[in-house]
């Protein structure tokens, strides 16, 4: 079990006017905004209540709204997320936590079996606006069971949505659209970006759920990823100017649907493509979008789609392997030189 | 009791009985496919508890739920439609023998792995408590699904936070093909309960007055807010566990004593030897059902075939690459 301890009781994020927040105060804000708007809007965890969340994100949630609206659970995953599912079959908003992805395999059956099928299974009858936040990702030497991305599982269940919000802003948006939403919605976060910095405006617009965001602007190959990777990427882009190749670096903020649009555009620019990601690289993401685009964009191509992805291997403990199971920023480096090196040649 | 009670129990068996019936015999000349899992032999549980609740309660069942279904308020023509795959289905043709819904009766599956009914009650329950309604849920499940985790963990849960729930036990003795004295190391089912603090009895599943009257002490427990009840109603299933299933793995004598036992003709009997209703009026019924089941296998046989693949994954349309479709 992995904990962030919780030594604060305070108030309900830090709402007040900052330029920036972290991504727990962003998600907080979004939960306390969805809460004092709807009643029906709900919270099921473990530790999401007494405790605060294990990241901090429902802080202040249980004093504000009381037991029933942020219900700590027993550790029984299957089942609390199979109650969510079935409050939102009675009219309820539910949210679930799950502490982190790696207790979501447990969950599967509720999610994948029940929520993402019975609006169709019921011809439509049925709706199930369910929100399930859990985090993961490789974080820092929590072993292989700790260690788990579950994107290759999740993005591929018709029924499903699944956004990976990577900034304090998207966080706020993206779970606010979620829990406005009337599907099933995964919240796919990461666990090493809770307590990361970025800028935050509650009243700014959000852009659509899906959308992916351009981080930096390029034209000589497009680097694509979500999470942390991003800023891995953002670190290459920043070394390969300094060599004279500038890379477009896009966080695609949703796996379930893709913004291709967006992507095929950015490769209309740069011409060379090349997906970051923490999952392992069979069956991932990574192959989807390099399908895709080679299906698409075909003619815009002057070399394959590349992926740079986690190695076919579990999560060792040893803090330099586990370092090198990953993406590193050279990692991405040697894969540029050698996309922009083969078109070039 | 009452003689309207007692025709509604006669109905709704009868019913049972024969829909179960024309089901196998259309399966057999297949205008229906997948999986078929019927219920003789087990009319009373359904009977017996549904009649005992108030309609505006939540209904959640198993993949053997086509009585569940018809004696909660579904039409038998929307039945047999929806497993013949058509249109006019009760779940449009896109569920099937196993995931039956109607969302304005509040019957909510229709659920085919087992043990996922447990949850889903206890949801709709913590709902309705948390809104402070009066509506209960009754969950339906099998002896087998007592030991998936999901049982132990929603009792647990059902019981901490009072979820106004009726877990009903239909214990058939075999999960599939494995007897239950094989399956459960504790086979009163009904005993599983107190561990988790939650009052539970078992009754006797082959007989509607038992389970009816069971099922209204039950639920008057569970609606005055003490929290979650189980009842194990010990019944039978003549059939094997689907129509691929002969059964072979039970006793010619087991089954002729059980049959002995037969609900609907142990009801007949005794509410004609108690006065409850006349041979006359047994036969009303038995005509009234063959119309209504008849006409089911019409209309289902004559209703549309659903054509749309991709509509309802979603609560509109989506691209997964992004754009509009």
């Amino acid at each position: 079990m992995t904990r962030q301890r919780n030594d604060s009781v305070g108030s309900i994020g830090t709402a007040r006017p900052a330029p920036e927040l972290e991504v727990w105060q962003a998600l907080n804000i979004a939960l306390d905004r969805a809460m004092e708007r709807d009643s029906g809007v709900f919270i099921l965890g473990e530790d999401v209540g007494l405790f605060g969340g294990s990241y901090r994100v429902t802080q202040g949630l249980y004093a504000k709204y009381g037991e029933w609206r942020v219900r700590d659970t027993p550790i029984s995953e299957n089942s609390f997320v199979g109650m969510g599912v079935g409050a939102a079959l009675a009219g309820g908003r539910p949210l679930v936590e799950i502490m982190t992805v790696n207790f979501a395999l447990l969950a599967l059956d509720s999610i994948i079996n029940i929520a993402a099928k019975l609006r169709y299974m019921s011809g439509g009858q049925l709706e199930v606006p369910l929100v399930v936040r859990m985090p993961g990702g490789v974080a820092k030497q929590l072993g292989a069971q700790h260690s788990q991305r579950l994107e290759h599982v999740l993005v591929n269940v018709p029924g499903l949505r699944v956004v990976v919000p990577g900034t304090p802003q998207d966080s706020f948006w993206q779970l606010s659209q979620a829990i406005l939403a009337d599907d099933p919605i995964i919240v796919l976060e990461h666990e090493l970006l809770y307590f990361t910095k970025g800028p935050f405006d509650a009243e700014m617009p959000a852009p659509p759920m899906h959308s992916a965001a351009v981080r930096r602007e390029g034209r000589d190959v497009t680097l694509m990823a979500w999470h942390r990777m991003v800023s891995v990427c953002l670190d290459a882009a920043g070394q390969l100017s300094a060599r004279g190749i500038e890379a477009e670096v896009i966080d695609l903020r949703s796996l379930r649907p893709i913004d291709l649009p967006l992507l095929r555009a950015s490769v209309q620019k740069t011409h060379r493509a090349i997906v970051i990601e923490e999952d392992c690289r069979f069956g991932g993401v990574g192959a989807e979008i390099a399908a895709t685009l080679n299906e698409v964009a075909y003619a815009d191509l002057k070399s394959p789609v590349r992926r740079v992805a986690a190695s076919d291997v579990p999560t060792p403990y040893n803090v330099e392997l586990e370092r090198a199971s990953i993406p590193r920023t050279q990692d991405i480096l040697r894969a540029v030189e050698e996309v922009v090196g083969v078109s070039a040649g | 009791m009452q003689r309207k009670l007692a025709r509604q129990f006669l109905y709704d068996m009868v019913l049972a009985r024969q829909f179960e019936q024309a089901a196998a015999e259309q399966y057999t000349e297949g205008n229906i496919g997948g999986f078929l899992h019927l219920y003789p032999g087990e009319e009373a549980v359904a009977v017996g508890s549904l009649r005992a609740a108030d309609p505006g309660d939540y209904v959640v069942s198993t993949y053997r739920e086509h009585v569940h279904a018809m004696v909660w308020g579904v039409s038998p023509t929307a039945v047999m439609a929806e497993l013949f795959g058509r249109a006019t289905g009760c779940s449009g043709g896109y569920g099937g023998s196993m995931h039956l819904y109607d969302a304005g009766h509040r019957f909510l599956g229709g659920y085919a792995i087992v043990g996922e009914t447990f949850a889903i009650a206890a949801g709709v329950a913590y709902w309705l408590r948390m809104t402070e309604s009066a509506q209960i849920v009754l969950c339906y499940f099998g002896d087998g699904a007592a030991n998936q985790g999901t049982f132990h963990e929603t009792l647990n849960m059902a019981a901490l936070w009072k979820l106004p729930v009726l877990f009903v036990c239909e214990n058939n003795r075999y999960q599939i093909g494995t007897e239950i004295h094989r399956h459960s190391a504790v086979p009163d089912i009904y005993r599983h309960a107190s561990a988790y603090g939650i009052d539970g009895r078992r009754v006797d599943g082959m007989d509607v007055v038992a389970v009816y009257e069971a099922a209204r002490t039950a639920l008057q427990h569970v609606r005055s807010g003490n929290g979650p009840y189980l009842i194990e109603c010990e019944t039978y299933r003549y059939r094997g566990h689907s129509m691929a299933d002969p059964g072979a793995y039970r006793s010619v004598l087991e089954l002729a004593e059980l049959r002995a036992r037969d609900p609907l003709e142990t009801f007949r009997q005794r509410a004609l030897a108690q006065g409850w209703l006349s041979e006359a009026e047994c036969g009303d019924v038995d005509k009234a059902v063959e119309a209504v089941v008849t006409e089911a296998v019409r209309f289902a046989a004559a209703s549309p075939q659903p054509t749309d693949l991709g509509r309802n994954v979603y609560s509109e349309p989506l691209d997964l690459y992004g754009g509009r479709p």
